[in-house]
């Protein structure tokens, strides 16, 4: 996703004139190509976070679209109150393209870690949340939306789907159809979800836009009231969105996520994947519990 | 009028809207506003009233100043000035560019003004537009802030010669952090620097259309008096964010007429 991420951003640099990059330190041999081609607009700006997102905000005042990158505990929650109050509330458009998801970084710890960048990004009115699966999926969903005049926020992971599916901004897809619960899929965790259900009646929703969020497509596929949001940072951060897309009915809501913890364990992505039960023999176990439940 | 006059006008009509809604930054905003006076009369407008030059108010709790000037120049009306602060008012404590015509930038978080101007001047110089320059007016307890610094490292090393940082020095916050030699600081991170009496109009103007040289963007330490006119509030921390009772406006209306007749 990462590779795709630099293939896609350097073809919309070169043909449109009002994209400018700004990169914090990283992932700046990847756009050489385009640096060298475009010297006004792709930078190295450094690293300085804060000032980073500032700096995106007078450009969009300027006119400009701007790309913000670096690590995502670095560009969410260390230049928060950017994010929130120099494109939230000055109602601007720009773009911000993390790396390092939840625990990409596992063997670098807590510090590079970004479990928590969902949950928080969702409370800034008006930011746009996209967690694309796999690499085709984020050059078609920032194709879509990177000059949509709204500030939005683009997670790459590691974690990928096996398959591509027709995702669509702002916009959660129909993988399945069944009677018995509705399992909501958010990116890369789409693979272990249809590993999990095979067999089962239930429904999967498949969600690559969180912000804004997708009511109208839960709402015709949720007759059972019984949900699984299977979500790859810290869980429980739609439940409020899922709870009044469907006020009034009575819900039993279940979660496969990340739990509220710092991490203090090393290794590899994949070890916390298994730890944290993000995998389709726990979204199976999960899930039968649900069906079963009165 | 002259401008002195003008001035006098301005600061009794901030008392007038501090004191009506109960709400505003008067001894700061007396601290600006004969900058902002000269940059909107003299160095924004053109003669047919097209903006120039772009002014972000980073200290945005100095607002009431930036709305007298604004009323000046015909951006906002009297009914505006009229509904500060009020529930469906466009005019807050701090400025919304999303509401008030001739704001580019929301500010009341401090610093966050000086970023965005970089990355305003930025932007015309990668149009090409270098002759537009980015007027960024922070506060000196603003210099607190890590953003800030950031900024004036990228400001110098990105050779923003189309850049000007107006730092109100009044030393309101000296008690908290000593700021010491501004100029010292700003020219190590390669930029120039002008030292001026912030209160004298023809020093503020020489200094906001002074050339840069070197492509370097320009700090103007401005010398400045919190609360300037009004004997108690003068460097009084107590009138940061206080509001005169009817009787104290009233003292206050006479103080700065007397004060300024014997000048």
């Amino acid at each position: 996703m990462r590779r795709q991420f630099i293939k896609t951003v350097s073809n919309i640099i070169t043909r449109d004139k009002r994209v400018v990059l700004l990169l914090g330190d990283i992932g700046v041999w990847g756009f050489h190509e385009v640096a060298e081609k475009c010297p006004d607009r792709v930078y190295n700006i450094g690293i300085l976070e804060q000032s980073t997102i500032g700096v995106a905000s007078g450009l969009a005042i300027s006119g400009f679209i701007p790309i913000v990158h670096t690590i995502a505990p670095f560009i969410v929650e260390r230049a928060y109150e950017q994010l929130k109050l120099d494109f939230g509330y000055q109602n601007l458009g720009g773009n911000f393209i993390s790396v390092g998801a939840s625990y990409d970084y596992a063997a670098l710890g807590s510090t590079h870690h970004c479990p928590a960048d969902v949950p928080i990004l969702l409370q800034i009115p008006g930011m746009e949340i996209v967690i694309p699966g796999t690499a085709k999926e984020f050059d078609s969903l920032f194709t879509q939306a990177y000059n949509d005049g709204r500030p939005t926020y683009y997670r790459i992971s590691e974690g990928v789907n096996s398959f591509d599916c027709n995702v669509e901004f702002g916009k959660a897809l129909q993988i399945k159809s069944g009677a018995k619960a509705t399992v909501i899929a958010v990116g890369s965790l789409l693979s272990p979800v249809l590993e999990a259900t095979e067999g089962l009646d239930v429904s999967i929703l498949y969600y690559t836009t969180l912000a804004p969020f997708d009511i109208e497509l839960l709402r015709e596929n949720c007759a059972s009231g019984k949900i699984l949001i299977c979500e790859p940072y810290f869980f429980g951060a739609l439940d409020s969105l899922v709870i009044n897309a469907l006020t009034g009915q009575k819900l039993q809501i279940e979660h496969v996520g990340v739990p509220r913890e710092f991490i203090r364990h090393y290794g590899k992505r994949e070890d916390h994947d298994l730890a944290f039960g993000l995998n389709a023999e726990c979204i199976k176990k999960k899930l039968e519990g649900l069906i079963c439940e009165n | 009028m002259q401008d002195e006059d003008r001035i006098i006008q301005l600061k009794k009509q901030i008392l007038l809207m501090s004191t009506r809604a109960q709400e505003g930054h008067i001894a700061s905003s007396f601290s600006i506003i004969d900058i902002l006076w000269v940059l909107y009369n003299r160095i924004i407008f053109d003669a047919d009233n097209v903006a120039l030059h772009d002014f972000i108010l980073s200290k945005g709790h100095a607002s009431l100043a930036l709305y007298v000037v604004l009323k000046e120049c015909g951006l906002i009306s009297q009914n505006d000035i009229d509904q500060f602060a009020s529930y469906n008012g466009i005019l807050g404590g701090h400025p919304d560019r999303n509401k008030i015509k001739g704001v580019i930038a929301s500010s009341g978080s401090l610093g966050h003004g000086l970023p965005i101007g970089v990355g305003l001047a930025l932007g015309h110089r990668i149009r090409g537009n270098t002759d537009r320059k980015t007027y960024v007016l922070i506060g000196d307890g603003e210099l607190n802030e890590g953003s800030i610094w950031e900024s004036i490292e990228l400001g110098g090393h990105h050779k923003l010669g189309n850049l000007f940082c107006i730092v109100d020095y009044n030393h309101s916050t000296d008690r908290a952090l000593f700021l010491g030699d501004l100029e010292k600081k700003f020219s190590s991170f390669s930029w120039n620097t002008i030292s001026i009496d912030g209160h004298c109009h023809e020093s503020i103007e020489t200094a906001l259309k002074s050339q840069p040289q070197n492509s370097r963007p320009t700090a103007i330490i401005a010398n400045t008096i919190k609360g300037r006119g009004i004997l108690e509030m003068e460097n009084n921390p107590a009138w940061h964010h206080r509001f005169p009772t009817k009787q104290e406006e009233e003292k206050m209306l006479g103080e700065l007429e007397q004060r300024w007749d014997k000048l």
